[in-house]
């Protein structure tokens, strides 16, 4: 199918050039823009690969949630972004010579890496045309792979306790509405009527 | 096997028409209107004040503490959709492993509300 080349090339174009954006780019909110756009595209690379699930969970989860989450992040951090930049070129040599170990590591592992010819073809894969791609998911994760399941509850059960945790903190100076105790009064507690005598009021 | 472009080609093309409208009003914004740009109009303007302040103030951590919870939470409705689609074939297991995923959530859920982390004093 020469279309589906075409738009993986389309794709994947973009998603390089929005990832050289987020690094490239001088404001970080510009940064957080291009990683949502990068976001975008992969959910389309994923779609091309009959990945429809993934695709969609990373628009809802990713562009709706944790690029919400670093944009508060980028605004929360009370820094000037072009001083850390200013010592970029001083840093260059340090920051060329670790990415040239990591390319030279990545190199060796994949270069040496073989897959086994047989191990492909014996790993079970649902049949396409009968099962969408949901479908199959939640055929397996939720019996087969129950065990990861609840563990991904018990994570997420840590996270929230966790940001709870390092993020709450009441304020003891401010009243707060305490709807409980509003209803409880009673107009015998709460209003007296005074007698005034005439002439002596005031 | 139906290929998925297929499938998905309404989606395709709205993004090609989305993508070629918004850059056919940017440039013909250029080309077609006069443009006669002075500092007043290349300042942003802000119902009438002078833009001063720089927008990095730092804000409330609470902010970010509601958006954690609401990631949380989104990820929890994400699992639930492939359970709702094939729940007639996973049966009763499928069913109880999902109620106790869910009870998980609902200890963390109590505990926020117990501390009162979504209360704004």
């Amino acid at each position: 199918m020469i279309l589906e080349a075409i738009v993986f090339y389309i794709f994947s174009a973009v998603v390089v050039g929005a990832g050289v954006g987020v690094i490239a780019a001088r404001n970080p909110v510009h940064s957080v823009l291009f990683l949502i756009l990068a976001f975008f595209t992969a959910a389309g690379l994923f779609i091309l690969m009959g990945a429809e699930f993934l695709a969609f969970i990373l628009v809802i989860v990713y562009v709706g949630a944790v690029a919400v989450l670093f944009l508060f992040v980028v605004m929360m951090l009370d820094i000037d972004f072009e001083r850390l930049r200013s010592g970029f070129v001083r840093y260059l040599p340090v920051g060329a010579g670790v990415g040239l170990l990591l390319l030279v590591e990545l190199v060796l592992i994949f270069g040496t890496w073989e897959v086994a010819p047989k191990r492909l073809s014996s790993v079970p894969v649902y049949a396409r045309a009968r099962l969408t791609n949901t479908r199959a998911l939640g055929d397996i994760l939720y019996t087969r792979y129950v065990f990861a399941f609840e563990m991904a509850g018990l994570i997420l059960l840590v996270a929230m306790i966790g940001a709870i945790i390092l993020t709450l903190r009441h304020r003891t100076e401010v009243r707060r509405q305490r709807i409980a105790a509003q209803l409880a009064r009673t107009p015998k507690e709460s209003v007296e009527v005074v007698k005034v005598p005439i002439g002596e009021g005031a | 096997m139906k290929s998925l472009l297929v499938a998905y080609y309404p989606i395709l093309i709205f993004l090609i028409i989305a993508g070629g409208l918004s850059v056919m009003m940017v440039v013909a914004s250029l080309i077609l209107a006069r443009q006669r740009p002075d500092s007043e109009k290349l300042s942003p303007y802000e119902c009438g004040f002078d833009p001063f302040e720089n927008a990095r103030i730092r804000f409330d951590v609470r902010y970010y503490l509601v958006a954690i919870l609401f990631i949380i939470f989104d990820l929890e409705v994400a699992f639930l959709f492939p359970w709702a689609v094939s729940l007639r074939d996973i049966g009763v297991f499928g069913f109880v492993s999902m109620a106790i995923f869910l009870a998980v959530l609902t200890i963390g859920f109590a505990y926020e509300w117990m501390k009162g982390a979504l209360e704004w004093d």
